[in-house]
C-alpha cells in the first residue's frame, strides 16, 4: 500500500462537503413540498376539485302535445347524431373522408366542422351529422374501427308524426337564438330546441320541464368516469289540445288545394275542435333543414303556407258582417224587424249610387228578407241611421277588430272602422258613404277567420263573451289544471235581438230563396243556421258596370272574391259555430257554405259516436 | 479511517476470498432497504393502475427481482476484475452510443435505444457506470500531488466529456447533466482543487448563450415552460402545472392510498414513469414524500459509510460515484416534478416502471457491494494485487 493516507484523509474531508451538500438540497426537496403540500395546498385542492368535477345537466324530455283523443301530434324521437373527437384522429380530414364513403357530407358540413374545430379545444366532440337512420347508423357503427375519432350520441329531436297537419297550431321548435334568452340554464345545452311558433312556443316554459343535474367527474381528456351525484329534473307538461285531429283531417281534405281557412268552435267552452289554414307545410322538414329551394318555394308562396291564416290572415268580412250592422241597429233602436227598405238594385247618397248585389232589387224586404237574401241596400239603410260607431262597438262586443286573446302567437286584431280611428290613423274626417260600404263589410274592415267564428259563437250561446282556446287545460307556471267553463260575462244585447238574428241566419239555410238553402243539412237534428259572404278585392268601375260585371272565372286569381260563410249547428240548441274563408274563392253560397255543411255533418257525426260511447262503455262494463 | 478489527475483516485482508467469506460479506441490510423502496414502487404502481397488478406493479416486480440476482452476481465478482476492465467497459459504451446514433430505434423524438430482441438496451445507462469506473481507476492510479497538475485531468476531463457530446446528440439533456456532475462529484472526491471547479463552473454559465444555440426546439421550449409554466397550461406546461396541482393538492397526509384523483384520472401524464413521485405524494401527502426521502437518504448514507470503509481508492471512487449518480436520479426527478428544475427524463429510481434504469441502478449497487465485500482488497495501480 502506498501514500494512501493522504488521499483517505482528502477523500473523507470532501465525502463530509459533499454530504452536507446533498444535505442542503434535500433539504430544499422538503421545503419545496412543504411549500407546495402545505403553504398553497389550498389553492391546489381547488384546482384539483376544478379539474375533476364538471356540472352537467339533464335535459328533460319535452312534453307532448295530443289531440283531444290523445293522437300524438308531437313526440320525442332519439336523434342519432354523428360527432367527431378532434383530438383522437390522426386528422379531421382523414376522418371525413372516411366517413364521406359511408355517409353523404356536403362541402358545406366540412367547411362548418373545420371552423368549430379550430374554435373548440380539442377534445369537445363536434356534431357532424344530426338525424341519421338506422341504416346510417349501422354502417357507421360497422366501420368504427377505420373511422378514428368518431362517435355516435343519441338525443331527443322533436318529431310531428302527422305531418303537415295541424302544423300551424302545433308551431315548430329550433335552436335558442340570442333574443329568446330568458335565464332559463337548459337555454345553455348544445342542442336544445325551444318552442318557435304556435303551441310549442306559447306553452313552451311548461313543456320544457326543468333541468336535472349531474355532476360528474371527469379525466384529462373530458370523458366521464363517474357520476358522483344525480338530480333528476322534472319532465315537461304534456299539453292536450282541444282539436279532433280527425275533423281537422276531414277539413283539410275538404278544403283541398284552395288558399282557405276553418274553425269550428264549441259555443259555449270555446274549445276549438278545428282549425284550418291550407296549404299547409310539414314542419318536420325545419328539422331536418329545410334546402334552399324549399324555403323559397315556402316562403314565395302566394297561397302562404306558412301563415295560420285561422288568426293572422284578414280578409274584409263582406254580408257576414251584416250580422252585427242589424245587431247594431236593433240595439240602437233605429229600426223594427218589421220596418221595410225598399231595394231598386241600388241606393243614392248624395252623388253617389251604392249598388246592391242583386241587379234588378229585392224590392221592399224586412230584417229577415234582408238577412235571407243578403240585401245591400237594406244594409246601406240601416247602416247609414245607425252610424258607424256603434256598428264599431256592437262588432268589437261579437269579437271583431280586437284580438279574441286565443293561446296562439301571431293573432291579428283585423279592424273595424271608426270615427275616432280614421281620425287617428289616417288624419282624415270620416265620410258618411263609407258608413254604407262598411256596413256590408267592406271597406276598412278586416277580420280573420277565427273571429268570424267568435261572432257567431257568441250570437248563437246568448250573447256571451266566449273566448276561444286550443290547449285543453289551463297552463299555469310548469302544471295543467283542468278548466271549469267560466262565466264569461255578456256582450250586453237583447236575448229578444240576438233571437231575430239567429231567426234570419235559419232563413238563410233552411227557407227557399235564402243564399245558402242549397247547401243546407236535412239530417234531423243537425241543421244548421247561417250566413254567407262573398268579399270583393277590386274596385269595379262605372264602366264595368254597365258592360257587365266581369265574372270571377275571367279574372286572375289574385283579383277574384274572397269566399265566407258562418254558422252555428245545430239550429234548435247551438253546440258549434263555423267560419270558412276561402281567399279568391268565388261566392259564399257557392263556394264557402257546401264545405261548412260538410264539415258541420262531420262533427256533429263524431260527437253523436262520441256520446253513444259514452253511454254504451258503462253498460258494456256491467 | 475505519480499521478492520472483526474476524472476517482479518481474514478479508487477502489477495483471494473463498466464495463462502463473500456470501457471508453480502450487505444484506442494504437489500432489505432497496426492497422496501422498491416495495413503495410496487404499491404505487399497484394504485396507478386502479388497484391491479397488471400492467405495471407485476412485471415491475419481476424485473426487481432479476435485479437483485444480478446485483449479487456483480457483487462477489473480485473488485479487481471491474478495475482491469473499465477501460474496455467504456470503450463499449461509447461504442454502443455511436451505434444508437446510427441505427437506433427512434423513441420519444430521441434516439436512445438498441433493440437486441431480448431486452432494449439503453447505452447511455451503461455510460452512467462505465465512466463511473473508468474515472475511478484513473484516479485510483494518481497521487495527490499528480492531481495538482493541470495536464494530469486531460485525460480524465476527456473520459467525460466524449460521452457527453455523444449523448447530448441523441439529444438527452438530462443523462448529460447527470454524467457531467456525477464525474464532478468523483473529480471532487479524488482532491481536485476547489478553484478549479470554480473556472469551470464560471466558464460553463458563461457557455451557456452559446450552448442555447444547440439546443433542440423542444429543449428550448422546455427550459422556457420551466421558467413559466403558467403560459400554456394546456401545451407544454401541461405536465408541471398538473404535476404541481396534484402533489399540492395531496396536502400534508395526502388523499389516501388508492385514491388519487388526478392521477387516477389521467390528468397527471405518465404518472407510472417520471411523474410517479406527484402521483405517490398525491396520495400520502407531505409525511409520504419525506418518508420515501428519508428512505432514499439511509440509502445514501449507506453508499457514503461504505465508500468511507473501503480501503481502495478504487472502491472509494466507484462507491461514491454510484451513490452520487444515484442521489442525482432522486434529486432530478423530485425536484423536476414540483417545478424545481426543467422536465428532463430522469426516473424516480427503484419506483418508475422501466426496466433499463432499474437493472443498471441495481447493477451499479452491486458494484457498492463489490466494493464492500472487497474492502480490504489490496489493489495495485492497474488492478494487479498489490505493486
Amino acid at each position: 500500500m502506498y501514500h494512501d493516507n493522504d488521499r483517505a484523509k482528502m477523500f473523507n474531508r470532501r465525502a463530509a462537503m459533499l454530504a452536507g451538500g446533498k444535505t442542503a438540497l434535500a433539504g430544499a426537496l422538503v421545503a419545496r413540498m412543504y411549500y407546495l403540500q402545505v403553504v398553497e395546498a389550498d389553492k391546489y385542492a381547488m384546482a384539483a376539485h376544478d379539474n375533476r368535477i364538471s356540472m352537467r345537466l339533464l335535459a328533460p324530455p319535452r312534453g307532448l302535445i295530443l289531440d283531444r283523443n290523445g293522437t300524438a301530434m308531437a313526440v320525442n324521437q332519439h336523434n342519432y347524431q354523428v360527432r367527431v373527437i378532434a383530438e383522437r384522429a390522426p386528422s379531421l380530414d382523414y376522418t371525413l373522408d372516411a366517413l364521406s364513403q359511408i355517409i353523404t357530407l356536403t362541402d358545406h358540413d366540412r367547411g362548418r366542422i373545420h371552423k368549430e374545430a379550430k374554435r373548440r379545444r380539442s377534445f369537445v366532440p363536434i356534431t357532424i351529422r344530426e338525424n341519421l337512420s338506422w341504416e346510417e347508423v349501422a354502417r357507421i357503427e360497422v366501420n368504427a374501427p377505420d373511422l378514428p375519432g368518431v362517435l355516435i350520441e343519441v338525443g331527443q329531436s322533436r318529431f310531428y308524426p302527422l305531418e303537415s297537419l295541424g302544423a300551424h297550431i302545433l308551431g315548430y321548435v329550433a335552436a335558442v337564438s340570442e333574443t329568446d334568452l330568458t335565464g332559463d340554464p337548459l337555454e345553455d345545452l348544445p342542442g336544445f330546441r325551444i318552442g318557435k311558433a304556435g303551441v310549442e312556443r306559447i306553452y313552451d316554459m311548461a313543456m320544457r320541464g326543468r333541468a336535472g343535474a349531474s355532476s360528474v367527474e371527469v379525466n384529462a381528456v373530458g370523458r366521464v368516469i363517474n357520476e358522483l351525484e344525480r338530480k333528476e329534473g322534472e319532465p315537461g307538461v304534456d299539453l292536450t289540445l282541444t282539436l279532433d285531429m280527425r275533423l281537422q283531417e276531414y277539413a283539410a281534405q275538404r278544403l283541398g288545394e284552395e288558399s282557405a281557412s276553418v274553425v269550428v268552435m264549441d259555443v259555449h267552452s270555446g274549445d276549438l275542435l278545428v282549425m284550418a289554414s291550407t296549404p299547409s307545410y310539414d314542419p318536420n322538414a325545419f328539422n331536418r333543414g329545410l334546402t334552399h329551394e324549399e324555403w323559397k318555394d315556402l316562403s314565395t308562396n302566394l297561397r302562404s303556407p306558412l301563415q295560420n291564416k285561422a288568426i293572422s290572415g284578414t280578409f274584409a268580412p263582406g254580408s257576414t258582417f251584416k250580422l252585427v250592422v242589424a245587431l247594431a241597429a236593433l240595439e240602437a233602436g233605429v229600426i223594427t224587424p218589421d220596418q221595410t227598405v225598399l231595394c231598386k238594385g241600388h241606393m243614392e247618397l248624395g252623388s253617389i249610387k251604392f249598388h246592391c248585389w242583386k241587379k234588378g232589387g229585392h224590392g221592399s224586404v224586412d230584417l229577415n228578407g234582408a238577412i235571407k237574401g243578403s240585401c245591400d241596400v237594406y244594409f246601406y239603410e240601416i247602416a247609414r241611421r245607425v252610424g258607424i260607431d256603434k256598428i264599431a262597438e256592437i262588432a268589437n262586443r261579437f269579437g271583431l277588430g280586437v284580438p279574441t286573446g286565443i293561446d296562439l302567437p301571431n293573432e291579428r286584431p283585423g279592424l273595424v272602422p271608426s270615427r275616432a280611428w280614421k281620425r287617428h290613423a289616417m288624419k282624415q274626417p270620416w265620410h258618411p258613404g263609407e258608413t254604407l260600404i262598411n256596413g256590408i263589410g267592406q271597406g276598412y274592415c278586416l277580420t280573420t277567420p277565427l273571429q268570424l267564428a267568435v261572432m257567431v259563437a257568441r250570437i248563437a250561446n246568448g250573447g256571451h263573451k266566449v273566448v276561444p282556446h286550443v290547449a285543453r287545460d289551463l297552463i299555469v307556471e310548469k302544471a295543467a289544471l283542468p278548466r271549469s267553463v267560466p262565466d264569461w260575462g255578456s256582450c250586453g244585447v237583447s236575448q229578444k235581438n240576438l233571437a231575430l238574428i239567429r231567426k234570419g241566419m235559419f232563413a238563410v239555410s233552411n227557407e227557399p230563396g235564402g243564399t245558402a238553402f242549397r247547401a243546407r243539412i236535412e239530417q234531423d237534428g243537425m241543421w244548421l243556421s247561417g250566413k254567407t259572404g262573398t268579399a270583393q278585392v277590386r274596385r269595379i268601375t262605372m264602366r264595368e258596370r254597365e258592360s257587365g260585371v266581369k265574372k270571377n272565372e275571367e279574372l286572375p286569381w289574385k283579383e277574384r272574391d274572397h269566399a265566407l260563410f258562418v254558422a252555428y249547428a245545430p239550429e234548435e240548441k247551438p253546440r258549434y259555430a263555423i267560419a270558412v274563408v276561402v281567399e279568391h274563392g268565388g261566392g259564399g253560397s257557392a263556394v264557402a257554405a257546401p264545405i261548412a255543411r260538410d264539415i258541420m255533418i262531420e262533427v256533429q257525426k263524431r260527437e253523436r259516436t262520441r256520446t253513444a260511447d259514452r253511454e254504451k262503455s258503462p253498460g258494456g262494463a256491467g | 479511517m475505519m480499521r478492520p478489527t472483526s474476524r472476517f475483516s482479518l481474514q478479508l485482508n487477502r489477495a483471494e476470498l473463498s466464495w463462502r467469506e463473500k456470501l457471508w460479506q453480502i450487505n444484506w441490510s442494504l437489500i432489505a432497504l432497496l426492497t422496501v423502496i422498491a416495495s413503495v414502487g410496487f404499491l404505487t404502481l399497484y394504485s396507478a393502475a386502479n388497484g391491479s397488478l397488471e400492467p405495471w406493479a407485476i412485471k415491475q416486480m419481476i424485473r426487481f427481482g432479476m435485479g437483485i440476482t444480478l446485483m449479487i452476481a456483480v457483487a462477489v465478482v473480485d473488485i479487481r476484475v471491474w478495475i482491469r476492465h473499465a477501460y474496455i467497459i467504456y470503450a463499449v459504451s461509447l461504442v454502443l452510443l455511436v451505434a444508437v446514433e446510427i441505427k437506433g430505434t427512434i423513441g420519444m423524438g430521441a434516439q436512445r435505444w438498441i433493440d437486441l430482441g431480448f431486452i432494449q438496451l439503453q447505452p447511455s445507462e451503461i455510460t452512467k457506470i462505465a465512466l463511473i469506473l473508468s474515472l475511478a481507476r484513473y484516479f485510483h492510479g494518481a497521487a495527490l500531488q499528480d492531481i495538482g497538475r493541470p495536464t494530469f485531468l486531460i485525460p480524465p476531463l476527456t473520459l467525460v466529456l466524449l460521452p457527453i457530446a455523444l449523448v447530448l446528440k441523441q439529444p438527452d439533456l438530462g443523462t448529460a447533466m447527470m454524467l457531467l456532475m456525477s464525474s464532478g462529484a468523483i473529480f471532487f472526491m479524488a482532491g481536485v482543487r476547489m478553484w478549479k471547479f470554480g473556472l469551470v463552473l464560471a466558464g460553463g454559465l458563461g457557455a451557456i448563450p452559446v450552448a442555447w444555440q444547440f439546443l433542440r426546439e423542444y429543449q428550448k421550449k422546455r427550459v422556457i415552460i420551466f421558467m413559466n409554466p403558467e403560459q400554456d397550461p394546456l401545451g407544454a406546461g401541461y405536465h408541471i402545472t398538473q404535476s404541481k396541482i396534484a402533489l399540492g393538492s395531496g396536502g400534508l397526509f395526502g388523499k389516501g392510498y388508492m385514491s388519487g384523483t388526478q392521477s387516477r384520472l389521467n390528468f397527471l401524464p405518465e404518472k407510472q414513469t417520471d411523474f410517479i413521485f406527484t402521483m405517490y405524494a398525491e396520495e400520502w401527502g407531505m409525511m409520504g414524500g419525506v418518508f420515501l426521502l428519508f428512505l432514499y437518504s439511509l440509502l445514501i448514507a449507506y453508499g457514503y459509510a461504505i465508500a468511507m470503509r473501503c480501503r481502495s481508492q478504487f472502491g472509494r471512487l466507484v462507491a461514491l460515484g454510484i451513490t452520487s449518480t444515484f442521489f442525482l436520479y432522486v434529486f432530478i426527478n423530485t425536484a423536476m416534478v414540483m417545478g424545481l428544475v426543467p422536465v428532463v427524463g430522469v426516473p424516480l429510481p427503484l419506483i418508475s416502471y422501466g426496466g433499463t434504469a432499474m437493472l443498471s441502478l441495481l447493477f451499479g449497487w452491486g458494484l457498492v457491494m463489490s466494493a464492500y465485500i472487497h474492502r480490504d482488497t489490496p489493489i495495485g495501480r492497474r488492478g494487479a494485487l498489490d505493486d
